[in-house]
């Protein structure tokens, strides 16, 4: 794509021009970054270098650089407070990788001695509760249930009592997967974030949003609802091992500005990798390519 | 959160002195508009570039009508172009090729499409409309609880699944359903496979051998509407590796604007036969060309308005 981008393989310098800007942006685009982001870093990356003869090496180089600046700031691992138990609950839309998500981070944090309790609050789905019950035990982590149909908020306070009583260090809570724009269910989730609030008023210490990779724009507006009604406070990026560049996380860094936490690279439970702004970049650009 | 193809055309042309005709310069100055209105719905660039150009030549030298504005009068011409690539020449979308039973339907897509949801939905949709026997089989073998799913979703819908023999693969579970349908006298048997990576070698070989294994009469590729621009991807190597006879869009209650449907007909050149409409099992409608294209320029009153005018 950089290479057609540059015009002739014969012509290994060439101008940086208004058509070759042109080019770049498409390449960003076709990466999800959305197409004002897309403007932006293409913008940033010729200031200064306009009208010079570039290598198309130079120039991914450069994107690269330029994706990097915008996803630095916001590369950073959940983080792990004193408190017990630390409330980590875990939304987003259908079928973005919740569940999954749970059981890698589950067993990441138990290789790193902490004590994780599960909570299933995915209360709606057909077989979530046993789904989830096999990555419990996968990572060696009690999975607490409730019947299907019952309220999800109930599950959580008890799982709070439980963790508490417990005294686990984490307590995981997995919720069903819900549209954004579907105001009955997310007013559902305002109330479970209510109802462990009345036990904490701390809690949730983390929100984490799951993001799939081959969404497009609108993930832009999945983290500005759940940011307001369930304030989310990272994110994690699944099904980055696809074809999908999940660009649209440049987007999202650019103007919300949450942590990126980890990123899921497959269905095993150990494909759940820190996230590397650099690599990140450098495959979203192709620079990590030859 | 983004504009609307009217409100970014309705600026463009506001500059622009209104002439009997649409004239070369201000096309090529709205074209611009609509490429960026169809990237931002999510539209691939490629399918997007090839859409433009389509329509760079419809507009060009056509007169205005009197009573609109330039810029309605190129949201029409995009908005039908767009409904016309969108429906195809598949006159009756949602029908299936069911006839000859055990008529064999392989669900197909990638992970957590809405493969397994789906199938219980057309299941209903079978048995309830068409008075068909149908019987389910799920091939997935990777997830865990997929098997699980569908056989809740099987008894919420009062569809028969096939019963669960652990540590089969994919293709013995896709034969034993074939003999399963043949012998109990189903219309229709339906595999629901593992979601898989259009890149992943295994798995793109495994239903490969299970398309092979039972010859389906339809190959539903089931999709995400909130996809993006690996829409092309997606749809490209699985017509190339298993070839689709159709496509579901699922998650079409949500409020994304729909780009990957003209993406998946425009590269696979296969209806869009339903789209998902949530996660109930009677949330699934067949598609309707005319509200996805209002859907992906982000409108859909001004047609209605150029219309009467
Ligand atoms: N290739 C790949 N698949 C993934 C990844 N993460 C999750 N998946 C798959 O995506 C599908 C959906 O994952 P789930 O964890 O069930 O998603 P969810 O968000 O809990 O779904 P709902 O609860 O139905 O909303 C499953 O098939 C997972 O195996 C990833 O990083 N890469
Ligand atoms: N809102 C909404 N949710 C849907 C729709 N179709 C499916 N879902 C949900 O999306 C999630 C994933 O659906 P599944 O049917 O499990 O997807 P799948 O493709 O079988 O997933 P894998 O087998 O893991 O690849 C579930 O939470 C479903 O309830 C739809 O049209 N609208
Ligand atoms: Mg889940
Ligand atoms: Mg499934």
């Amino acid at each position: 794509m950089i290479a057609r981008a540059m015009g002739r393989a014969d012509a290994p310098r060439r101008v940086m021009d208004d058509a070759m800007l042109e080019r770049l942006e498409e390449l960003l685009i076709t990466a999800d970054m959305g197409v004002s982001t897309a403007l932006k870093v293409t913008a940033n990356m010729a200031e200064g270098r306009y009208g010079r003869k570039v290598t198309s090496e130079d120039v991914k180089g450069f994107l690269a650089q330029e994706v990097t600046k915008i996803l630095e700031p916001v590369a950073r691992p959940m983080p792990i407070y004193p408190k017990k138990p630390q409330v980590v609950l875990v939304v987003g839309v259908n079928g973005s990788g919740k569940t999954t998500t749970i059981g890698k981070l589950a067993s990441q944090f138990r290789a790193a001695g902490k004590s994780v309790v599960i909570a299933a609050g995915d209360t709606f789905r057909a077989a979530a509760v046993e789904q989830l019950q096999v990555w419990g035990e996968r990572a060696g982590v009690p999975v607490m249930t409730a019947p299907e149909g019952s309220d999800p908020a109930s599950l959580a306070f008890e799982a709070m009592t439980r963790a508490e009583a417990e005294g686990a260090d984490l307590l995981m809570i997995d919720t069903a997967g819900r549209l954004q724009n579907r105001a009955d269910l997310m007013e559902e989730l305002a109330k479970i974030v209510r109802v462990i609030r009345k036990k904490d008023p701390d809690a949730p210490h983390n929100t984490l949003l799951v993001l799939d990779a081959t969404t497009g724009q609108n993930a832009l507006g999945q983290v500005e609802i759940f940011q307001k009604v369930a304030d989310v406070s990272g994110l994690v990026m699944t099904k980055l091992d696809g074809t999908a560049k999940g660009g649209v996380l440049v987007a999202l860094a650019d103007r919300f500005g949450l942590p990126i936490h980890a990123i899921g690279v497959g269905e095993q439970i150990d494909d759940l990798s820190p996230f590397d702004p650099d690599e990140f970049a450098k495959a979203l650009t192709g620079a990590a390519e030859e | 959160m983004f504009e609307n193809l009217s409100d970014r055309l309705g600026g463009v042309f506001d500059k622009l002195t209104k002439q009997g005709a649409l004239n070369e310069a201000d096309v090529a100055t709205a074209m611009r508009e609509v490429r960026t209105a169809l990237l931002e719905a999510d539209v691939s660039l490629t399918v997007a570039r090839d859409f433009v150009d389509a329509v760079k030549e419809k507009a060009t030298g056509q007169a205005v009508t009197k009573s609109v504005t330039p810029g309605q009068q190129v949201v029409k011409i995009v908005h039908d172009e767009l409904i016309k690539v969108l429906a195809g020449d598949d006159a009756h979308a949602g029908a299936l090729k069911i006839d000859s039973p055990p008529a064999p339907i392989l669900m197909v897509g990638l992970q957590g499409s809405g493969k397994t949801t789906t199938t219980a939905k057309l299941a209903k949709r079978l048995k309830e409309r068409e008075g068909k026997r149908v019987l389910m089989a799920s091939l997935d073998t990777q997830r865990p609880a997929a098997m699980e799913q569908l056989g809740i979703l099987g008894m919420q819908i009062g569809v028969d699944t096939l019963p669960i023999i652990p540590g089969q693969t994919a293709v013995q579970i896709a034969k034993r359903a074939k003999q399963q349908a043949t012998l109990a006298g189903y219309d229709v048997y339906m595999l629901d496979t593992a979601g898989r990576l259009s890149i992943d070698e295994t798995l793109m070989a495994e239903v490969e051998a299970v398309r092979n294994e039972t010859k389906p009469h339809e190959t539903i590729l089931v999709v995400d509407g909130l996809t993006g621009q690996d829409a092309v991807n997606t749809a490209e190597n699985f017509n190339a590796r298993v070839g689709i006879s159709g496509v579901v869009l699922t998650r079409m209650d949500g409020d994304g604007r729909g780009g990957a449907a003209l993406s998946m007909r425009a590269v696979t050149g296969k209806p869009i036969k339903f789209v998902g409409l949530g996660e109930k099992m009677d949330a699934l409608e067949e598609f309707h060309p005319e509200r996805v294209a209002g859907r992906i320029l982000g409108m859909g009153d001004i047609v209605s308005l150029v219309e009467k005018a």
